[in-house]
């Protein structure tokens, strides 16, 4: 036991030791040295960014200062920033329907990313923004899944179509866009049962139920959205590039972004797959969901408190 | 997009000389891979340097085996702490109660509600009677999720509805257990992040309320650097008393396994490895390690690297046999290799030539035996180790007294090594007549 108490001992120790150093990027006071480099590595992987990723960025920071004649720490921060909001490919993208006429979202995503409940929110917010919505309880495989669904649908107030538990997830996609049709509605959103993106039977539904979608209707589906629970490590590039590969992701919806995991790999999503964060999911209610906010992101992952987030100085 | 550590070292050792000692620099160039594959592995920051640390000072100077490549030595030694670190055995569920209780906790979207009824399943099948109860009274059909996966397995739930203070259906659902003739009450917990205070406090009033003997934490294996914090929050507020790694069938590396138990120290027991109600499996270490480190097959080479040790020294010891050079040191020498390896019926497999040997000596030595050997060659001289041929009555005597043993167990000894070198002379010469009548290789 004596060396998983040490190893105890050196999580808190560095805890501390990497915030005081952050306070002191933030505030600006002391000299920039090559520790605080290293730190800023830290920071990043910490934050999900991902080991490459954050020696990469450091390594385009170092050069940066030199070339700029940096000598205070505080000057760093700026810089970094500028760094990470350009990987994040600045302005923010918003959802993109169909002009006029029916269109279809897709949501897609792992087991327990959040899939359900950001459909439930992200009907809230269509409707509120005066479009009429109706949800697809594609989840016909997971127990209880299509309950769920319906008590969002309830809480949002639009209706859900469903069939029983088990029946072809496609089938119900179907079925809910020719409701759509009949009753003059603007958008479907569609759920999908959550699975991991190694199962290529799994995937090869995913590409059925996208293909009764584009054959129902011209030009959908118009967003295929990826959830992405916040606290996923290096796995979701994977998901990322898998998801695309299945279902064609348009873009990302980061979830459970109001606990201490800050999302990084967001940015090597972005990054290396060119997928933009869409929308955040910031806790339970019908109304935790906003659009994706760059300049808040990066500030919360780099340690200045935001509303996507917050720092924690002592790791909650 | 990562390679696999074992490639990667291989690459950084090219350049390095293949013999001697491990240097500091060849160690660091190597930790530097380490490092970098267990942080693509999720594995949390400190936690690396923490272990790298380690590993670096055990690695430094060490002698590189014959056999393997400076890179297959750090391999060997890295996948050793790693295995060692994460608990090396397997741990068993404490259901000794009457009723057992297990609470499952955890943040959202982790996997308890199906890890719930998985448990259950589990537990069935070794013969008890779970109870499932429905406390995660927060999340939309969360209960209805339970009850249905409660009806396939025809496993009761007791549920008190979503209106319900879940402290209070954890109490309830214990002081029920016996009613409905369940020994297992299995707590399915709502999902909730770790610094939600309200929520985590809840936690603490269904502990005190269920008293459990189990507080499992239920991990999504794809978890990042959060894992860290998470597992420290659930574990101080609550006491774990182990985990659950979910959704490992994935393609991730896992590296949140370690986080989880440098941070809280307490055993992975389970893996959720499918959607299957069944597809729970019990944690291997071992095996969690070579995932993490990012080559499935590094067991394989290190354990063909360990072969080829064997091979080598067994050479050498089928040399000696042909020259007669054969002494009681070589054997004392084996015999410390078998008890590094294993027990003497496997030294024998690995030794050219001796499977066939092995009716043929009456060679009974046991495990316990062993001592005792060692013991009575280590009273010897050099010279009476190298010839025992010299040891008479009285040296005898006096091996007996110095290793405790008896002269009768000496002379066995002594009459079971010539028999062995006997026989072993005339195989290496039927082996020898073999080989140049018919092209016959026996190794």
């Amino acid at each position: 036991m004596g060396l998983l108490d040490s190893l105890r001992q050196g999580l808190q120790k560095t805890r501390e030791a990497v915030f005081g150093r952050v306070a002191a990027l933030v505030t600006g006071r002391g000299r920039l040295d090559e520790s605080l480099f290293e730190e800023l590595e830290e920071l990043l992987i910490l934050a999900d960014v991902g080991v490459d990723q954050a020696v990469g960025w450091v390594e385009d920071l170092r050069r940066a200062a030199k070339e700029r004649g940096i000598r205070e720490a505080g000057e760093l921060r700026p810089l970094l920033r500028e760094q990470l909001l350009d990987a994040m490919g600045g302005e923010s993208p918003t959802l993109q329907l169909a002009p006029q006429g029916l269109s279809v979202v897709l949501m897609v995503g792992v087991n327990g990313a959040g899939k359900t409940t950001t459909i439930g929110k992200l009907a809230h917010r269509l409707k509120r923004d005066g479009r009429s919505v109706i949800l697809a309880a594609g989840d016909t495989f997971r127990a209880g899944a299509i309950e769920q669904l319906e008590v969002w649908g309830k809480r949002a107030g639009v209706d859900v179509v469903r069939q029983e538990e088990g029946s072809d997830p496609a089938a119900v996609v179907f079925d809910a866009i020719r409701a759509a049709r009949s009753r003059e509605v603007d958008v479907v959103l569609c759920d999908t049962a959550g699975r991991l993106q190694n199962k290529s039977n799994l995937m090869a539904e995913l590409e059925k139920i996208r293909r009764v979608v584009a054959r129902e209707v011209e030009g959908a589906p118009h967003e295929v959205l990826l959830v992405i629970d916040a606290s996923t490590g290096q796995n979701a590039l994977s998901q990322a590039e898998l998801f695309s590969r299945a279902a064609g992701v348009t873009g990302v919806v980061l979830t459970k972004l109001d606990g201490t995991a800050k999302g990084g790999v967001v940015l090597a999503i972005r990054r290396r797959l060119g997928i933009p964060v869409k929308f955040v999911g910031l806790g339970e209610g019908v109304d935790d969901l906003e659009p994706f906010n760059p300049e808040v992101f990066v500030d919360a992952l780099i340690g200045v408190s935001g509303e996507q987030g917050s720092a924690r100085p002592n790791g909650a | 997009m990562f390679d696999g550590l074992a490639g990667r070292l291989q690459e950084a050792f090219a350049r390095l000389r293949q013999k001697g000692k491990l240097s500091e620099a060849d160690v660091d160039e190597a930790m530097k891979e380490v490092r970098r594959a267990l942080l693509a592995a999720d594995v949390n920051f400190t936690v690396v340097r923490d272990f790298i640390g380690r590993v670096r000072e055990r690695a430094v100077g060490q002698d590189v085996m014959k056999s393997l490549t400076p890179a297959q030595q750090v391999i060997k030694i890295v996948h050793e702490e790693l295995t060692a670190l994460m608990g090396g055995r397997q741990a068993a569920l404490n259901v000794s109660g009457r009723p057992a209780v297990v609470m499952l906790v955890g943040l959202q979207g982790a996997g308890k509600t199906t890890t719930a009824a998985k448990l259950a399943q589990h537990l069935r099948k070794q013969g008890r009677r779970p109870l499932l109860v429905a406390a995660d009274v927060y999340r939309p059909a969360a209960i209805r999720q339970l009850q249905v996966l409660g009806e396939q397995l025809k496993i009761p739930v007791f549920s008190m509805g979503e209106d319900a203070n879940p402290v209070d259906i954890a109490k309830a659902a214990v002081g029920r257990a016996g009613q409905e003739g369940c020994d297992v009450v299995l707590v399915d917990t709502a999902g909730r992040l770790h610094v939600d205070e309200t929520l985590m406090e809840e936690l603490e009033r269904i502990k005190a309320a269920a008293r459990p003997g189990e507080i499992l934490l239920v991990v999504d294996a794809m978890t990042g650097q959060v894992a860290v914090e998470v597992a420290e929050a659930f574990h101080r507020r609550l006491g774990l008393t182990g985990a659950i790694f979910t959704k490992l069938d994935g393609d991730t590396k896992g590296g949140a396994a370690l986080s989880i138990l440098a941070v809280t120290g307490c055993p992975i027991k389970f893996a959720g490895v499918g959607e299957k109600i069944d597809a729970l499996e019990p944690f291997h270490p071992d095996r969690m390690a070579s995932r993490i480190l990012g080559m499935g097959d590094v067991l394989t080479l290190i354990e063909k690297a360990q072969r080829a040790v064997d091979a080598e020294k067994a050479k050498q010891l089928e040399r000696q046999l042909r020259q007669g050079e054969f002494s009681l040191e070589d054997f004392l020498d084996q015999l410390r290799q078998v008890r590094k390896l294993g027990p003497l019926d496997q030294l024998l497999g690995m030794l050219p030539g001796m499977n066939r040997l092995k009716g043929a000596v009456n060679l009974q030595v046991d495990e316990k035996q062993l001592n005792r050997v060692e013991a009575i060659i280590l009273s010897m001289t050099p010279q009476e180790r190298r010839n025992p041929d010299v040891i008479d009555g009285s040296r005898r005597r006096r091996i007996a007294a110095g290793s405790g043993t008896r002269v009768e167990e000496v002379g066995r000894l002594l009459k079971q090594f010539k028999e062995m070198k006997k026989v072993m002379k005339q195989f290496s010469g039927m082996s020898k007549k073999l080989g140049r009548r018919k092209g016959f290789r026996p190794f």
